[in-house]
């Protein structure tokens, strides 16, 4: 990001930083694209060019995604960088992990490197994870190496899986040797053909082919499994849905294998029997679980077994959405309604203390792909701050997106906690 | 910037029929007395001048005739549009083929689709009646209705009586509709089947239900047994064989004499004699395939006249 020697103070808000051990009234100055300093209410004696009050908000360090399609190169129509990170601004997120599954299929340094180039656009910082095998068939392994030096921060097929245990293997030996993540779409797609949703009550009074938990939680399993034998081998569990999966996960925590895990917001939000009139905007892979799932979820946020909330933002056009449920194309946005929905569900609904909201937001995600000097206010750290009022009620309305797309589940949903501002690098990037 | 019209979602024009899920059992009793006072021996001109267009993106018989003679008994036109030989085999979606049927004055459509819930999405975008001939493995409302509709030919009424269906319930649109309606009207039901073609899950589809993995159990006093058909590519994969199924679930005279005397035989059709059932049962006493058929007619006759608002 460019640089600014613009200070802005951030004044009379509750500075909430896990890392730093901090949750109390706090100014933050912000300096030439750092941070400068933090302390005390009053303390803080800088000519600056711009205050902000936070009274009443929570300061954090900026919101980080782990998952999000930003759909450039090649399927503009959904998305651009560009469109994408304003939403994210607006989310609340400084940085967001973009997916490889564009066209052409992100498995090159050069691609790499066009996604970061500045004519792109982007308002908040992008990082790309490239594509593990190359098109993503799942059979080629990409230059890792290469790769992580153009600046990609991860490598994943999502999407797909990596299927193939010998070349899963494979990935996570030389994800050992480089100290580099592997970011698994765990689906077992030989059990999961022609299913739209889940497979449960719900797809069976719709007359719709069903996904079973355990086409997840086997992936994971395994997985988990061959990570424990490569010693530093590094595994990061996409998007996961099921209480079975969650299991696995913990197994490897224990076994102190580098195992991380991201839930989505819609799948602590919404479960199967939501997806109620064929509604594709309730479509996406891996689909809405039980209640009983969902539940397993919540705890497993609270309790530390989740690293990060990654929204999966993937935005489609009217003309893939608007069809037969079974010919809609998986995915939903997401940015906007994260902090949202995290706020009204895990904090209001499940009495989740913000300061863990936040580090799911910040501390966490940052630590699953190494991105240094982000995910604190620590002196010296990025000027990256999300600025939330935890308590505001207000409405999303999709019609009203910075995306391209508007297929999201949430629309005309009531939600409590809005994101006030959003500064990357010292500059502010949205103003609720 | 030239803006865009979106076209809004809108809930689905008064007298469509999407499916026996969401209606009343007054809803449907209303239908099934309205059906009594219709026949095609006695056409009655209360559609005349409407068009009713028949949108077929899947084969069918006995569903596309008796909708089409149906239609022409209540003095309506019909026009008949398969998915092969139309602009949909170019690639013109649902909802787009669904805007120029509307465009060409369509006054109602019917429509059979492999996909489940495809009525559901073309009556969330149109604003004439959208009536569902089968969609995918989700419902198939006008079979359920005829199936009550024979079976009020038989018997006082549904409520109380012992139901069995026995078969594919799994893949079966026509299953699920016939659940719904046969508990909302108070009947018992049970199903019968292999676990691969009748998951436990099903049991959660309505109220009263019961699902039994011995045909002789699920037969023994019952007032109606409806069979389904099993097709052969749908056991492929699955743990059991073709000759397993007969042995376990074929309906055959021995099994049939354990229903009540007087219980009705019924099967949607087509049915594969040797198969799911014998031929002695097909043409047994008790067999009213042929009826269900016959009765589809003026079912339909009440389900179009309801749909244009002269189902009074």
């Amino acid at each position: 990001m460019k640089q600014t020697t613009q200070s802005i103070l951030i004044s009379g808000g509750r500075v909430i930083d896990p890392v730093a051990k901090v949750d109390a009234p706090m100014d933050v100055l912000l300096r030439d694209g750092q941070v400068a300093e933090v302390a005390a209410p009053g303390k803080v004696h800088a000519k600056t060019a711009e205050t902000i009050d936070a009274r009443g908000m929570i300061v954090a360090p900026g919101f980080i995604d782990l998952h999000v399609h930003l759909r450039e190169p090649g399927q503009g129509y959904k998305e651009t960088i560009a469109s994408g990170t304003a939403a994210a601004a607006a989310g609340g997120f400084t940085s967001v992990c973009c997916m490889p599954n564009t066209t052409p299929v992100l498995d090159s340094p050069e691609w790499v490197t066009w996604v970061r180039q500045p004519q792109r656009g982007a308002v908040v910082n992008v990082f790309p994870i490239a594509a593990a095998t190359q098109a993503s068939k799942g059979a080629v392994l990409t230059d890792f190496r290469a790769l992580q030096r153009a600046g990609a921060v991860a490598v994943t097929d999502d999407g797909k899986p990596i299927l193939s245990e010998t070349t899963m293997r494979d990935a996570l030996r030389t994800s050992a040797e480089i100290n580099f993540p592997i970011v698994q779409h765990a689906e077992d797609t030989r059990l999961t053909q022609n299913c739209s949703m889940h497979e449960g009550a719900s797809s069976f009074r719709l007359g719709l082919r069903g996904m079973t938990a355990a086409a997840e939680a086997n992936i994971v399993d395994r997985d988990v499994q061959l990570a424990q034998q490569f010693n530093g081998a590094r595994l990061h569990v996409a998007h996961l849905s099921t209480a079975d999966a969650l299991t696995a996960v913990r197994r490897g925590k224990r076994n102190r294998a580098r195992v991380t895990c991201e839930v989505t917001p819609h799948h602590f939000a919404l479960t199967d029997a939501d997806v109620h009139e064929y509604d594709a905007n309730f479509k996406m892979n891996p689909p809405l679980r039980t209640g009983e799932d969902r539940e397993a979820l919540i705890v497993a946020l609270s309790d530390g077994t989740v690293d990060a909330i990654a929204t999966d933002h993937a935005p489609h056009a009217r003309h893939e959405k608007i069809v037969e449920f079974e010919r809609a194309a998986f995915g939903i946005t997401g940015l906007e309604t994260a902090l949202g929905l995290a706020t009204s569900i895990l904090h209001v609904e499940n009495k989740i203390p913000l300061v863990r909201i936040v580090e799911l937001f910040t501390a966490g995600p940052a630590r699953v792909v190494d991105l240094r000097g982000r995910g604190t206010l620590l002196h010296g750290s990025h000027a990256d701050v999300t600025i939330f009022d935890p308590k505001k009620r207000w409405t999303y309305d999709a019609a009203k997106t910075r995306s391209k797309s508007h297929n999201s589940p949430f629309s005309g949903r009531q939600l409590i906690g809005k994101v006030v501002a959003t500064i990357v690098g010292g500059k502010i990037v949205y103003r609720g | 910037m030239q803006t865009t019209k979106v076209m809004e979602k809108r809930t689905a024009a008064r007298g469509s029929l999407l499916g026996i899920e969401h209606l009343s059992a007054a809803d449907i009793n209303g239908l099934l007395q309205l059906a009594q006072r219709m026949s095609p021996a006695k056409p009655r001109p209360l559609l005349r001048g409407k068009r009713v267009l028949l949108l077929f993106y899947e084969a069918s018989t006995r569903t596309r005739t008796s909708f089409e003679i149906a239609a022409q008994a209540l003095g309506a036109s019909t026009t008949l549009v398969l998915s092969s030989g139309s602009s949909i085999e170019k690639g013109e979606s649902l909802l787009d083929t669904a805007y120029t049927l509307r465009a060409v004055g369509a006054d109602v459509i019917v429509i059979r689709h492999p996909n489940g819930g495809a009525p559901n999405l073309m009556a969330g975008y149109v604003d004439i009646p959208v009536i569902n001939a089968g969609d995918g493995m989700h419902e198939h409302p006008t079979q359920a209705l005829l199936d009550a509709y024979t079976i009020l030919r038989h018997k006082k009424k549904l409520s109380g009586l012992n139901i069995t269906i026995v078969g594919d319930i799994y893949h079966s649109r026509v299953a699920r509709s016939a659940i719904h309606l046969f508990g909302k009207l108070g009947a018992h039901t049970t199903l019968c089947g292999p676990p691969e073609l009748l998951p436990e899950v099903a049991g959660t589809l309505a109220k009263d239900l019961r699902i039994s993995r011995s045909c002789e159990e699920a037969v023994r006093g019952a007032d109606v047994v409806m069979i389904l058909r099993v097709q052969r590519e749908r056991l492929a994969g699955l743990k059991i064989s073709l000759p397993d199924y007969i042995a376990r679930y074929q309906m055959t005279t021995a099994r049939l004499r354990l229903a009540k005397p007087d219980a009705l035989l019924m099967h949607p059709g087509p049915i594969i004699r040797g198969l799911e059932l014998t031929w002695e049962v097909a043409d047994s006493p008790h067999s009213v395939i042929v009826e269900e058929v016959h009765n589809g007619v003026p079912v339909r006759m009440a389900v179009l006249a309801r749909a244009l608002g002269k189902g009074n």
